[in-house]
């Protein structure tokens, strides 16, 4: 089981997964925007997600869930 | 110059420094720039509650904005910039590309027509010659930009750049130029004076850059000569006089280092966030100049060209990846001394939020020489306390110590290769 936290703080501008969608290693998950700058938050393996924490439009902080991966 | 000041700023801002420094400030809305600063209606009605007679747009949000500046004079206040149609003709770069070569400034070869595919990019591509520049007519700040060395590389920096291009509006053509490898960015400062004569204030190297935006500037350029410094100021007056330009604006040309030859890449019809070192440098304060033109006020400023002056923007970012880092700031301590000047948005105790842009000051020196200015930053540099947001101040102090740097023979590419 994997966690995907954030890295800083930062405006949900995409969410390009849903729970129980199977990801690779790779794949972009959702696209943060802070500061005019567009993060992609990338998978680090194979899963599925089992848990999605976020959604477009919320601000989160550095050290947030964004999603589980399993 | 005896004038009031009225600030405008957004929840977010609320507890800056320059919602106090100001002679009053008006709320305009929340954080969210589409209901606060980008609301022209809203700036307009600040304007009008306050009683203010002009309006200065700074360097961001609608700065750039021709029909803002329509609506200010619509208004009966006065647009302290240039006018709606040298903003119009200047903002779209594909036309702006055309009119510099019409008025005989050099430009990259690349099109003149926008192009609506990727199939029309690989055939305009291969008319240029590979590498190149992949950009949105309308973006700025680097968005939407990349740099393509064949076809698949094209794909990749056509489909950015449409996602970019719809994402503001869906209203931006795309343009393909071709990509100078080790180029400088080099800009002139120009001044349209209000008796319609257009001076040239000398050059920034911009070339310190991450992303396609600028971390560090410096006036004069340490990689042109004095021939291409001359033909080059020529060349940005030509190009002020094509659109009548009225006020502080900046050409900003691609220098090949190598052939000491150079090409137009755009105009900013702005004060630009660098404007300090050109001051530094020529003693003029191109403010003051700017609300002395827009006052109509037939004054030629005096300008010097002494010494050397190198801007640090201190970001509100990691200094590894550049990647965001807002946050509260716990401790703020400026440096100060001979040749320093700091300009500021920010204090302690003050949050940064990852609403806007990570600058949170200015960091700049002057001296005698490059080596005195070179000096002077390093200890700048060191003096300089920000503990909370993460922030590029390592980077500037690593930046100092390169060999690239310090010796003025480096190019854009710089930063990518020390992080390679």
């Amino acid at each position: 089981m994997a966690e995907v936290r954030a890295e800083m703080v930062a405006n949900v501008w995409k969410v390009l997964v849903a729970q129980g969608d199977t990801v690779e290693d790779g794949d972009t998950l959702v696209i943060l925007e802070s500061m005019k700058m567009e993060i992609p938050v990338i998978s680090e393996g194979d899963g599925v997600i089992t848990e999605l924490k976020v959604a477009e439009g919320d601000v989160i902080q550095e050290g947030d869930l964004i999603a589980v991966i399993d | 110059m005896g004038l009031r000041a009225i600030a405008v700023y957004s929840e977010a801002d609320a507890d800056l420094p320059f919602v106090r420094e100001a002679d009053e400030a008006i709320l305009l809305g929340p954080a969210n720039p589409a209901q606060s600063y980008l609301d022209a209606a809203k700036v307009l009605e600040a304007a009008r509650v306050s009683g203010a007679q002009a309006v200065h747009p700074g360097y961001g949000f609608l700065s750039e904005n021709a029909g803002f500046a329509r609506a200010v004079i619509d208004a009966g206040l006065t647009w302290i910039g240039p006018s709606p149609e040298a903003i119009e003709q200047m903002g779209d770069k594909i036309n702006a590309r055309n009119l510099m070569e019409a008025a005989g400034v050099p430009v990259a070869a690349g099109t003149r027509e926008p192009v609506a595919d990727l199939e029309e990019a690989v055939a305009a591509a291969a008319g240029i010659g590979y590498p190149v520049m992949v950009k949105t007519a309308g973006g700025g700040g680097g968005i939407g930009m990349g740099v393509a060395h064949d076809e698949a590389g094209l794909a990749k920096a056509f489909e950015q750049a449409a996602r970019a291009a719809s994402r503001f509006g869906g209203t931006s053509a795309i343009l393909l130029e071709r990509y100078i490898e080790r180029a400088r960015h080099v800009e002139v400062q120009i001044l349209g004076l209000a008796d319609g004569t257009v001076v040239a204030l000398g050059e920034r190297d911009c070339s310190v850059q991450r992303r396609h935006q600028k971390v560090v500037e410096e006036t004069p350029s340490p990689g042109i000569t004095q021939e291409l410094r001359e033909r080059m100021l020529a060349a940005a007056v030509r190009a002020g006089e094509a659109v009548g330009y009225l006020g502080a604006g900046t050409v900003e040309c691609l220098v090949d280092a190598d052939k000491q030859d150079f090409v137009f890449l755009e105009m900013n019809t702005r004060l630009q966030v660098e404007h300090p070192v050109t001051e530094l440098v020529t003693g003029v304060d191109l403010v003051e100049q700017q609300l002395l033109i827009a006052a109509g006020e037939k004054t030629v400023p005096s300008v010097a060209a002494r010494g050397h002056a190198i801007e640090f923007r201190v970001y509100a970012e990691d200094p590894k990846r550049f990647f965001p880092g807002p946050g509260k700031i716990d401790v703020w301590a400026e440096p100060s001394g001979e040749g320093v000047r700091v300009d500021s948005g920010y204090a302690e105790g003050n949050t940064v939020t990852p609403f806007y842009d990570p600058l949170m000051a200015k960091l700049c020196v002057f001296g005698q020489t490059r080596a005195e200015a070179l000096e002077r930053a390093r200890a700048a540099v060191a003096d300089f306390k920000v503990v909370g947001p993460k922030n590029n101040l390592p980077f500037c102090a690593e930046l100092l110590e390169h060999p690239e740097f310090v010796g003025g023979d480096y190019d854009t590419g710089l930063v990518a290769r020390m992080r390679a």
